[in-house]
């Protein structure tokens, strides 16, 4: 129990272009234990998602080394990862079951069991009624949902969330970052949460790395409890703690500590 | 539910605004053969030379029995339709290769922006050495029109298809085979059919080139024989039958891409 699910130790990483060389991060080490809710915030264009690429082998690793449950990763182990993208580029040509068995059908794994995972959570989490409709007849909400029926289905055993909500409208972004926050939660699943919004990361995360601005690297790393009393812990409720204001404060100057 | 008396109204004048359309449509296609004809008929153009729209049905129909007209019409059919097909197959394939291997897709550019600048007609006579004047060299007359602008067309759009959607395949596990089948393919398939769309009419372009210069049947050699002998109505004829026979496929095409869009 002791030992965290994934752990990142000294990672650095350099984009490589003609007009030369740009680091991107700089000596990150932290590490997630299993069933937290850690999230990420830095300023735009630190490299946030780079973090997340190189967990899932997106990107060869460069300088540093990632565990996970003690071991190390390489090209051979690839993690069993479900990845949110800032977009849920669900596909048109397909129907939204079609979409959520995809990942299904790239791994061949269209087993009965895999198969009725993917019904019972569509049914779980109200999209029944649209299994055979078209993503663009689906809310922006709905469609968020649908992208992640689409990961949970292969039971991810850590889930990474690349701004997942900042494509939609504020209105929409909060109700559906509490939605896919309790979602996860009840679900029990360890999740790392990139993104540029204090308050998002406040609201979901029970730990919040903050990076600097490129090349990033940790500036501080703060666990987020907040006393919400006996009301269970949503990113809605966590909005409405009285102390949510003075971790938003916390971070707000992290991030603002050079300028 | 019932429409509000405002949304009845709107609703008849589109309905209204369509028939004339049609209806013009129509009146033009038949004044300018009332006038083709009128003007044959008093001497007012000379229907040695420009024939006329009653000479031009007798002719259709003493074609068809002496000298086998349907014959021609599917001889030009059959070579457009295999050039169609052998585009598709090799511009897809190609353009496949090409995003497959975007380093050999760097390299072969200039080539093929040269290739496809080409005027096509130039290359004939060449196909007619180096292969002979039988069907095939009229096949890859027609082909070689349309097939390069389809290869830079469809390789263009392959790799305009959004990376972050790659992204999603890979982070599902999968590979590049995957983004391919799943995503690459199924996603340009509106832009296939609008190549589809351009290419029938190249085709039917190139055959002719090549019926003109290395063919003993089909419409182009028709075309080029009635010039030849002199007998306006044959030529005139033929060129009225290949505007139909465009319109013909291109309709067909045109039925295609609907029913897609309706299927999704």
């Amino acid at each position: 129990m002791n030992q965290p699910l994934l752990e990142l130790q000294n990672l650095s990483l350099s984009y490589h272009t003609m007009e030369g060389e740009v680091a991107a991060l700089s000596d990150i080490s932290f590490s997630v234990r299993e069933g937290e809710f850690a999230a990420v915030v830095g300023p735009s264009g630190c490299g946030k998602s780079t973090i997340l690429n190189l967990i899932s082998g997106l990107l060869p690793i460069e300088k540093g080394e990632i565990f996970f449950r003690g071991e190390k990763l390489s090209k051979d182990s690839p993690l069993n990862i479900g990845y949110m993208l800032q977009k849920d580029h669900l596909f048109e040509w397909r129907t939204v079951y079609k979409n959520i068995i995809l990942g299904l059908e790239i791994r061949r794994q269209m087993t009965p069991e895999n198969l009725a995972r993917a019904d019972a959570l569509i049914d779980q989490y109200g999209l029944s009624s649209f299994r055979d409709a078209r993503p663009s007849q689906l809310s922006g909400g709905m469609r968020q949902r649908a992208a992640l029926i689409r990961t949970m289905v292969l039971d991810p055993d850590l889930m990474l969330l690349d701004e997942p909500f900042s494509a939609l409208d504020y209105q929409t972004r909060l109700s559906v970052a509490d939605d896919i926050g309790t979602i996860l939660r009840s679900a029990g699943k360890t999740a790392i949460l990139v993104t540029h919004d204090i308050s998002e990361a406040v609201s979901m995360a029970d730990r919040v790395i903050v990076l600097s601005s490129r090349p990033a690297r940790i500036r501080t790393i703060i666990p987020i409890s907040l006393s919400l009393g006996n009301t269970p812990r949503t990113p809605m409720t966590s909005r409405n703690a009285p102390d949510f204001k003075t971790y938003f404060n916390l971070i707000w100057k992290e991030l603002h500590a050079d300028a | 539910m019932r429409e509000s008396a405002l949304q009845e109204q709107y609703r008849q004048q589109q309905k209204r605004r369509k028939y004339r359309v049609h209806f013009l449509r129509l009146f033009l296609f038949i004044l300018f053969l009332a006038l083709w004809e009128i003007s044959a008929r008093t001497g007012l153009i000379d229907s040695f030379i420009f024939s006329s729209p009653s000479q031009i049905a007798e002719t259709c129909i003493s074609l068809t029995l002496e000298e086998g007209l349907f014959v021609h019409i599917g001889v030009t059919l059959y070579e457009t339709l295999a050039s169609f097909l052998l585009v598709l197959v090799f511009g897809v394939g190609a353009a496949v290769v090409l995003w497959l291997f975007p380093g050999a897709a760097r390299v072969c550019e200039p080539y093929l922006v040269i290739l496809n600048s080409l005027p096509k007609s130039a290359l004939a006579p060449l196909l007619i050495v180096w292969l002979g004047a039988n069907t095939t060299t009229i096949i890859v007359s027609g082909m070689s029109v349309a097939i390069f602008g389809s290869i830079m067309n469809l390789y263009t759009g392959f790799s305009e298809i959004d990376k972050d959607k790659l992204t999603l395949i890979y982070t599902l596990g999968g590979t590049k085979r995957h983004a391919l089948f799943k995503v690459v393919l199924p996603g340009s398939i509106p832009l296939i059919l609008s190549v589809l769309k351009v290419n029938i009419g190249l085709c039917l372009v190139g055959v002719i080139i090549g019926e003109f210069i290395g063919a003993r049947q089909g419409l182009g050699f028709l075309i080029i024989y009635a010039s030849q002998v002199f007998k306006m109505p044959w030529l005139i004829s033929s060129i009225v039958i290949l505007c139909v026979i465009a319109v013909i496929l291109y309709f067909l095409l045109n039925l295609l891409e609907r029913w897609y869009t309706r299927k999704r």
